[in-house]
């Protein structure tokens, strides 16, 4: 049974080859219920990559990622069956893209993205579906007026809102971001990373974020993992690996960061 | 006016045209297919003398299961008399020299193509469909090796996705014809693109229906008193189309009625779509409205 006791997910010695190049070598951590952990690197630093090995959507090469279930303890979830492990994809767990096109259906309204996890799990009822959907478009603070209305017309702020509340719809426990306020201009990442901060503590849920963007992670993330060259060269509380960065990468990576 | 004919099958041809390592190819497809209610089973479908996209794995079902004993019905939209109907059973007299009917009763294979005969098929039948596109999950996911992963996990929300878009945009359910069915509890399925109104035919029929997309290559089955669910919400429960008038020649309020344009003027007119159905009916005393505009047996 899952408890607070041990870690939500964790990952030991994860390293994932593309034929001859690196991914990522050697990268173990824990993340707790609740924890948000930031992944920091430059590109190609292979962020993405331990993002998709801990999210089973990419097998590693070697290494283990052991998840908490709710139902039958910890597992490895590079083990278990495939049907329980889309199962988890789609209920306990969360995966928000950098580009919302590629989290969202673009063909179909908002209010049946956001339905689409519900009735994938079993949902028959057309009423309680959108009242569902309803709800989650007022905590994304979008005008519940647009349930109807297609991805495409939204602006990318609103795409990638939409996005978190189509993953949130199902009470994940862990959700994964890649980049999640990449690409959006900066008054629209404020609100987008307070939205997600609110959400991210009155849930309790677990978030690892991915992002080459100092700032995401200071509001954002507990605890920090830098990477550089496929390897993690520091790790720590982020204000502590912000503030007083001991790695040369790190302190290279603190200081390029431009203070308006 | 007999309504049973019989052709001198012409020389040169196998019987029933295909080949019989071909025939036993599409069998065990088929075996295949009734054997797993649902599932497309793939076969190496043949070139046959008339365009993919005209009923060529509906043919090619036909010939394989097509005996000297059997007699053929072929319907094209419930019609008899439409260019795809009487092709396809000219094709069986000429090269099976099989006896054709238009009486359903009479028919032991009734190839069909977007209906689904208006009277109750038996035990001893067989409904052979043309499927155009026999996946469901294609237009919601593009790619197949993804779609053959839906099937095997029972993945089926995403349809429900669409229902959900109809009722949204609509109002209901708008979903008229090709409406997905879960067949057996197990596999989503594409009832090729006859009328939601058929829907309920389907279920638990005593006739074996088989399906065959001839570009696709796939066949499926659907046994005989096989559960046959048409997907829905609890809050908007499937439901068949319905009309506010009865056939204009045969009076009848049960059946598929087609929508026909009689002159500029906006005149117009409801008639059966299944066109044995309607004549049996006037045939046996019933009358529309524009009773006499037709003569009945004519077709």
């Amino acid at each position: 049974m899952a408890c607070d006791d041990r870690p939500l997910l964790s990952a030991r010695g994860l390293t994932r080859y593309y034929g001859r190049i690196l991914g990522c070598r050697d990268v173990s951590f824990d993340i707790w219920p609740g924890e948000v952990l930031g992944i920091v690197g430059e590109s190609g630093s292979g962020k993405t990559t331990v993002l998709k090995c801990i999210s089973a959507r990419l097998e590693p090469s070697a290494g283990t990622v052991t998840y908490d279930t709710r139902t039958d303890g910890p597992v490895d979830i590079h083990r278990v069956s495939e049907p329980s492990r889309r199962l988890l994809m789609r209920t306990d767990w969360g995966f928000v893209h950098q580009d919302p096109r590629d989290g969202l259906r673009m063909a179909v309204s908002a209010g049946a993205n956001i339905g689409e996890r519900l009735m994938a799990v079993g949902a028959r009822h057309y009423g309680q579906i959108r009242e569902t959907a309803t709800s989650w478009l007022g905590k994304v603070e979008m005008d519940t007026g647009r349930m109807d209305d297609l991805p495409r017309t939204f602006s990318g702020g609103m795409q990638q809102r939409l996005q978190i509340a189509r993953n949130l719809v199902t009470a994940p426990r862990i959700v994964f971001m890649d980049e999640p306020t990449g690409g959006l201009d900066v008054s629209v990442q404020a609100r987008l990373l307070d939205l997600l901060r609110g959400l991210v503590s009155d849930l309790g849920l677990a978030a690892v974020v991915v992002t080459h963007d100092l700032a995401v992670t200071r509001l954002l993330s507990h605890r920090l993992l830098v990477m550089r060259h496929g390897t993690v060269v520091e790790t720590g509380l982020t204000d502590q690996v912000l503030d007083d960065p001991q790695h040369p990468y790190t302190q290279l990576l603190v200081s390029s960061v431009l203070h308006p | 006016m007999t309504r049973v004919s019989t052709v001198a099958p012409d020389g040169g041809y196998t019987f029933a045209y295909l080949d019989e390592q071909t025939k036993r190819m599409v069998r065990r497809a088929i075996l295949k297919a009734v054997a797993i209610p649902g599932y497309q089973v793939p076969f190496a479908s043949r070139e046959m003398p008339l365009p993919f996209g005209w009923g060529t794995g509906g043919i090619q079902v036909t010939a394989s299961i097509i005996g000297r004993e059997d007699t053929l019905k072929v319907i094209d939209q419930g019609a008899d008399d439409t260019v795809n109907a009487v092709s396809i059973r000219a094709f069986f007299a000429r090269t099976a020299g099989v006896p054709t009917t238009t009486r359903t009763e009479d028919a032991t294979i009734i190839q069909t193509r977007h209906r689904i005969p208006e009277t109750p098929l038996r035990a001893s039948q067989i409904l052979v469909y043309q499927v155009p596109i026999p996946e469901p999950l294609r237009w919601l996911e593009p790619r197949e090796a993804e779609t053959r992963r839906m099937h095997a996990l029972q993945e089926y929300g995403v349809m429900h996705v669409r229902l959900y878009e109809d009722i949204a945009r609509y109002g209901h359910i708008a979903t008229s014809y090709d409406y997905p069915v879960r067949v057996n509890g197990r596999y989503l399925m594409r009832p090729s693109p006859i009328p939601k109104f058929d829907n309920p035919k389907m279920d638990r029929s005593p006739a074996l229906q088989l399906f065959g997309a001839g570009r696709e290559k796939r066949i499926y089955a659907v046994p005989p008193h096989t559960e046959v669910r048409s997907l829905d919400f609890d809050d908007h429960p499937f439901e068949v189309q319905k009309w506010d008038q009865a056939c204009a020649l045969c009076g009848s309020t049960a059946s598929f009625l087609d929508e026909i344009v009689t002159d500029n003027q906006g005149g117009r007119m409801f008639v059966c779509s299944d066109t044995d159905h309607c004549d049996a009916r006037v045939l046996a005393g019933h009358v529309g409205s524009a009773a006499g505009d037709r003569d009945p047996g004519g077709a």
